[in-house]
């Protein structure tokens, strides 16, 4: 579904990505892992169009994408939920959702109604707080709106960016949970992840990154026995 | 678990305030509208009248300036510059070429609302005081080519003897008309602007104030809704303007000074950014000290920006702005994070 070909990436003179290559199939959760400032949310920007590529390539379901603006890859149906709960501090919840149908073209009063309903049965507790401002959420609140927020695209391929940031742990495992959903609706998902060993349960593949390289690769449960990537990652 | 609120505990009789207004906002605008409506009848004094009108035009401008700073988040401190063109072409079309109101007055908008395009278009990248400095600088070109133009503006003499607004067989000379027509205009700006803050676009200008990453990352169009932006302001400023012209049928350059675009800045800084009540209030406010302080001259001055630094000390969100404003000096984003330890708190509790 989505394949990237030697992507490399410069900030100014700092090289970010030398050159990965990786890919996602159809419906399964790929996980990147990887320290900070291993190149994993640049990945996920430069996928999505946010920062410049150096060269390489990005394919999605058979075209190039790779020069494309990023609103037209919200449109081809990508969606990119970004690093620490980026919701809209003012506007409300459900002000928070429409936002999420920005990219689609003449969106009918239904559609948005219709998606808005099924991200209030996925996530219940929005609907409760659906007229509350988005800032006023608590932290697991606000990454479960980002995420709501992006489903309102109806995208086939969800990139997560490192959605267990600074929560609680039993919020985490609500949103891994919820991630799982995210999957068994038919949906694929890109996940980047610092919390190891909970992203590669339930990864179907995973991706080992480090300084801008892919180090290592294979399915969630092999790379969670690996000796490197626990000594590294995994912390014993 | 999970669901730690952030309700302030005690909430200040402002709030209070704020919210009683919202709840019965409807009735509130109807009996404020009444009350504006007869004043001009009951009370007979043009001297106060005038002032009246100053301020309905001054609602104008200061709400289109809203429209750029409190809800997009680009900082824009040429206002000036956009009402004197939305003035000159008014004035030029209506002098030179007798053309009625009803055609300079879109006009006017229309002319401004390009320039608004024209000056959105390079500086797109930019943000934060960059674009300031760009529209600071934009408002004093302007300003100056008019004043120097002699052939085309007539210069330092100004554009003389501009026509009352006539049309359908109503002559607008008198001020109780013309302040009827200033009325019926701000209630049609304030309504389009309330349409269009409902709207995708308006949601997708605030996105834009709140958080840009986030934004164009569900596919806001950054560069299109920028620029979208600057020209639904200029647009209304330069109606603004038409009226600014159409009000003291003589204008020159010099009534666009920069002290004329800081002016309507402190009426939307003091009213409140990003909400449409705001620059009313900021109108009424600004314009009433204007004339109450009249005697104390340049000393005006010290006061406004007295205010200006208190306001920004006491309420930076302004006076009609809500306690959990981005622009409340983010105050809302440390609630946030103290949510949140309290959330881990509780559960680290719940967990052992």
């Amino acid at each position: 579904m989505l394949k990237i070909n030697k992507l490399r990436v410069n900030y100014g003179y700092v090289i970010a990505l030398r050159g990965i290559s990786f890919h996602v199939d159809e419906n399964e959760i790929v996980c990147l892992i990887g320290a900070n400032g291993a190149g994993k949310s640049t990945t996920l920007m430069s996928i999505s169009g946010l920062v410049d590529k150096a060269g390489g390539t990005i394919e999605f379901k058979g075209s190039d994408i790779t020069g494309t603006k990023p609103h037209e890859i919200v449109r081809m149906g990508i969606c990119h939920v970004p690093e620490g709960r980026q919701v809209f501090p003012s506007l409300s919840v459900e002000e928070n959702l429409r936002m999420g149908t920005i990219s689609v073209q003449k969106p009918t009063k239904q559609y948005i109604q219709q998606k808005l309903e099924e991200q209030y049965t996925l996530f219940p507790r929005l609907k409760e707080r659906r007229k509350q401002a988005g800032g006023t959420l608590s932290g697991g609140e606000q990454q479960m709106l980002a995420i709501a927020r992006g489903l309102m695209s109806d995208p086939e391929l969800v990139m997560l960016d490192e959605p267990s940031l600074g929560l609680a742990p039993i919020v985490v495992e609500e949103i891994f949970e919820l991630i799982q959903g995210i999957k068994r609706s038919g949906k694929t998902v890109l996940l980047i992840e610092q919390n190891a060993s909970m992203a590669l349960s339930i990864a179907d593949r995973g991706y080992v990154l480090e300084n801008g390289r892919m180090v290592l690769t294979g399915t969630g449960r092999e790379l969670l026995v690996n000796e490197d990537v626990k000594r590294a990652y995994l912390g014993d | 678990m999970g669901t730690t609120n952030v309700s302030t505990a005690a909430v200040s009789p402002f709030e209070k305030l704020r919210l009683f207004t919202q709840k019965y906002k409807k009735w509130l605008l109807l009996a404020l509208f009444v009350v504006v409506a007869i004043i001009p009848l009951v009370y007979d004094d043009v001297y106060y009248k005038n002032i009246m009108v100053k301020i309905l035009m001054y609602v104008i401008i200061a709400s289109s300036l809203n429209m750029i700073n409190g809800y997009s988040g680009q900082f824009n401190l040429g206002q000036a510059g956009f009402l004197c063109i939305g003035a000159y072409t008014a004035s030029l079309l209506a002098t030179r070429l007798g053309w009625n109101f009803l055609v300079t007055m879109p006009l006017a908008g229309i002319v401004t609302m390009i320039f608004g395009y024209l000056v959105s278009k390079p500086t797109l990248r930019l943000s934060g005081i960059y674009l300031s400095i760009v529209t600071l600088g934009f408002s004093e070109i302007v300003r100056l080519v008019v004043y120097n133009w002699t052939d085309f503006t007539g210069g330092p003499l100004g554009v003389k003897g501009i026509p009352a607004p006539e049309f359908f067989g109503i002559s607008f000379k008198e001020t109780d008309a013309f302040y009827y027509l200033v009325l019926v205009l701000v209630v049609i700006t304030l309504f389009v602007m309330h349409r269009v803050l409902n709207s995708r676009v308006g949601r997708a200008w605030m996105s834009i104030r709140e958080d840009q990453l986030a934004a164009s990352s569900l596919g806001v169009e950054l560069r299109k809704y920028k620029s979208q932006n600057f020209m639904f302001g200029a647009f209304f400023a330069g109606i603004g303007g038409c009226l600014f012209a159409y009000f003291y049928r003589y204008i020159d350059a010099n009534m666009f000074l920069l002290d004329e675009g800081f002016n309507v800045i402190s009426m939307v800084v003091i009213g409140g950014q990003g909400t449409l009540v705001g620059p009313v209030l900021g109108a009424v406010i600004v314009n009433t000290l204007t004339e109450a302080l009249r005697s104390l001259d340049q000393f005006r001055m010290v006061i406004y920006a007295a205010l200006i630094i208190f306001m920004m000390w006491w309420r930076p969100q302004g006076l009609a702005g809500a306690s959990n404003s981005i622009l409340a000096g983010g105050k809302l984003r440390r609630k946030g994070k103290a949510a949140d330890e309290e959330e881990s708190d509780e559960e680290g509790g719940s967990i052992t």
